[in-house]
């Protein structure tokens, strides 16, 4: 008996792994009559893998047995790989006793396509269904929403969720359409949108009536692979851009291409690396649009659709823009300042708040965790020289990779290193 | 006397301290070196001043921050405290002059070393007290007990609490720091504090391997510490294998405390 559920868990763990979201923060759920579970609003990361990455929920598909034959994806039709499901209540037992024991903040649950959306939507269904009624469980539940599936069935899996994701897959429809003939953007795009809306309406109605349902308090979220097709960034960033404001998602992930199918020539070969430096300035990009008041357009655009692999996209958009700067801390506003390379929005409210009570001296911007060395080609400061010579970009670009590389660009770089 | 600098000797506890700033404005002593009761400096200062604890004094000092702060502030006050550092004692005594020395708020003056100082030192605590709510691995014991036996930095047991009452309401669970010698234990209605014997839960308490109970445990601890072990594995992407990143996240001395990380000779 123990044999088969491990055998089970491990084979529908690492199917589910290429699914890069783990978080499991805003949700504002709180145990109720005594139950089991509280969603914590900032999420925790209990555990990491080897690979860095952050292990908050048990995620786990419901089964591997898929009717599509996407080519990108390790539980496609076509690949022989050993094929398992989970009862509904294995999986019940297996989300309830890693809680208890403070393994995880919850459940992910994703799934093959089996039979038919409908029928693979309605089993997902269930076992959320029994964690929430039958368990008192207000632990986390990010919950997979089926392509295709019908609305009344997404509808209700929001009531019992915190968040639901359904994954774009490619960034591209040409892309889409040459790996997964299946599948379609505008597919993805209608359930987004039922959801969506369906948040809409409540909170009006919140206005009017007191008790309304808590409906995927979290919000929804949605994934693209990349560097399997020949997207460039900037039809990742605009794609990711659009979802934000047209279907309110709270987050966009990126996923560096692992290759994972030896069949498919278009495809990159197995083997080789998976773009990880691509990926993180991808999301450094994806954090300028959501916390530091960057447009898209700003950081990739038609004269500049691919990020810089060397340097950072912010410090590249301030390369670009040397007439912006030097930015002076004592009078500039909150916006500006964080959009100085070196500045994070942490230390840029600081400045904003200590400069009320005397000038900004370059003595404390180290103190307060100011990257100087980077930012130091951008600023004035009260005690910074009357006359500074005017850098060229090139000069300032040169000056900042010399002065030593990021810490993590060998760990990222897609080159191979010759070990010494 | 004014700007002599002299040396308070106090015992390291909330009241010792808030006694200590209670005595240097009863004495204008505004210039002071904190020092632990247990420290072996002395004779370094030609004043050195004994301060006893005093619940009334300690009293006063604190409704007076109160008024004096926002309940932000105060949080980080208390937090700053929990680092049990002589360094952070003596920037909440420096900042608490600092407070009351001046006519209007200076609470986000980062300009001044001991304001910086405390939200510094309140950042490590805070991230001390994600850790052990992150990090806390309960196992269940035979007779339905989820016990968890850890070593925080700092004592960040008091802030937890909370957070684990409100997520495990049934279910009883016990959070026992085996460094500071004191436990919080659930009943499922109230949490009580407790002390044990750790070394004799623990075996591998004294060797640094990973953690060895010797108790006995429910029936079905064995198969979910294995089915953890084995999740943890299988959600592993060999091909972007990141020790570096793995390291930095998940510092090796918490590593015996959890039962993914394994420990052995």
């Amino acid at each position: 008996m123990s044999d088969r559920i491990r055998e089970k868990l491990q084979i529908l763990a690492d199917a589910a792994k290429y699914d890069v979201s783990c978080s499991s923060s805003g949700s504002d759920r709180k145990n109720k009559d005594k139950g089991l579970g509280d969603a914590s609003h900032s999420g925790i990361c209990h555990s990491y893998t080897e690979d860095g990455r952050c292990v908050s929920l048990l995620k786990i598909l419901f089964s591997n047995v898929c009717i599509f034959d996407c080519a990108y994806c390790v539980s496609r039709r076509s690949n022989d790989v050993q094929r398992a499901a989970f009862t509904v209540q294995e999986v019940v037992d297996l989300t309830i006793n890693f809680y208890r024991r403070n393994y995880i903040e919850g459940l992910f649950l994703s799934s093959g396509i089996f039979k038919s959306a409908d029928h693979t939507m309605e089993r997902m269904l269930q076992v959320v269904k029994k964690l929430r009624l039958e368990e008192n469980f207000n632990g986390y539940i990010h919950l997979k929403t089926i392509p295709g599936a019908s609305p009344e069935l997404i509808h209700e899996a929001g009531l019992y969720a915190d968040r639901m994701s359904i994954n774009l897959e490619m960034p591209t429809e040409v892309g889409l359409k040459t790996f997964a003939p299946e599948k379609s953007h505008q597919e993805v795009q209608k359930d987004l949108g039922l959801v969506r809306d369906r948040l809409i309406q409540l909170k009006d109605e919140r206005q009017i009536i007191k008790h309304v349902p808590k409906y995927v308090p979290a919000g929804q979220t949605t994934q693209m692979v990349v560097g399997a097709h020949q997207e460039s960034d900037q039809d990742v960033l605009f794609m990711a851009d659009k979802h934000y404001k047209e279907f309110k998602l709270k987050r966009v992930y990126f996923s560096g291409y692992i290759p994972i199918n030896t069949e498919n020539n278009y495809l990159p070969a197995v083997g080789s690396a998976p773009p990880l430096l691509r990926e993180n300035r991808l999301y450094q990009s994806d954090w300028l649009m959501r916390f530091y008041g960057f447009q898209v357009n700003e950081i990739v655009n038609e004269k500049f659709p691919n990020l810089d692999l060397d340097v950072d996209p912010k410090l590249s958009w301030a390369l670009r823009h040397p007439e912006r700067f030097p930015v002076d801390l004592n009078r500039a506003d909150y916006q500006m300042i964080l959009r100085v390379p070196g500045i994070g929005v942490k230390s840029a409210k600081k400045i904003v708040q200590a400069r009320r009570f005397g000038k900004i001296h370059i003595d404390l911007l180290k103190k307060l965790g100011v990257a100087y060395q980077r930012a130091k080609f951008f600023i004035h400061c009260e005690d910074s020289p009357k006359f500074q010579k005017e850098l060229s970009s090139s000069f300032i670009r040169q000056q900042i990779l010399t002065q030593g590389s990021s810490k993590y660009v060998q760990q990222l770089s897609p080159q191979l290193s010759l070990g010494f | 006397m004014f700007n002599d600098e002299v040396a308070y000797y106090f015992d390291g506890s909330m009241v010792g301290l808030l006694s200590c700033i209670f005595r240097a404005f009863q004495f204008k002593e505004l210039q002071v070196r904190l020092c632990l009761n247990d420290a072996a400096q002395h004779g370094l200062f030609a004043d050195k001043i004994e301060v006893s604890n005093s619940e009334l004094h300690a009293e006063r000092v604190w409704s007076a921050l109160q008024k004096k702060l926002s309940s932000s502030s105060l949080r980080q006050f208390y937090f700053a405290y929990l680092s049990e550092s002589l360094d952070a004692y003596q920037h909440l005594f420096n900042y608490c002059i600092y407070v009351f020395t001046s006519h209007s708020s200076i609470e986000k003056n980062y300009s001044h070393p001991s304001v910086l100082a405390i939200s510094q030192w309140t950042k490590k605590v805070g991230r001390e007290k994600h850790r052990m709510e992150a990090f806390i691995r309960f196992k269940k014991t035979k007779d339905e007990l989820f016990l968890s036996l850890v070593r925080p930095d700092f004592n960040v047991l008091p802030l937890i609490q909370s957070h684990f009452k409100r997520r495990y309401q049934d279910q009883r669970w016990l959070i026992y720091d085996e460094k500071r010698k004191f436990g919080l234990y659930y009943d499922l209605k109230e949490i009580h504090e407790i002390s044990l014997e750790a070394s004799k839960v623990d075996r591998n308490l004294k060797n640094g391997m990973s953690q060895s109970f010797q108790l006995e445990l429910d029936e079905q601890e064995i198969l979910y510490d294995q089915l953890w072990k084995d999740y943890f594995k299988s959600v592993n992407i060999t091909e972007r294998q990141n020790i570096k990143l793995h390291v930095q996240y998940l510092p090796k001395r918490y590593w015996r405390y959890l039962n993914e990380k394994l420990i052995e000779y």
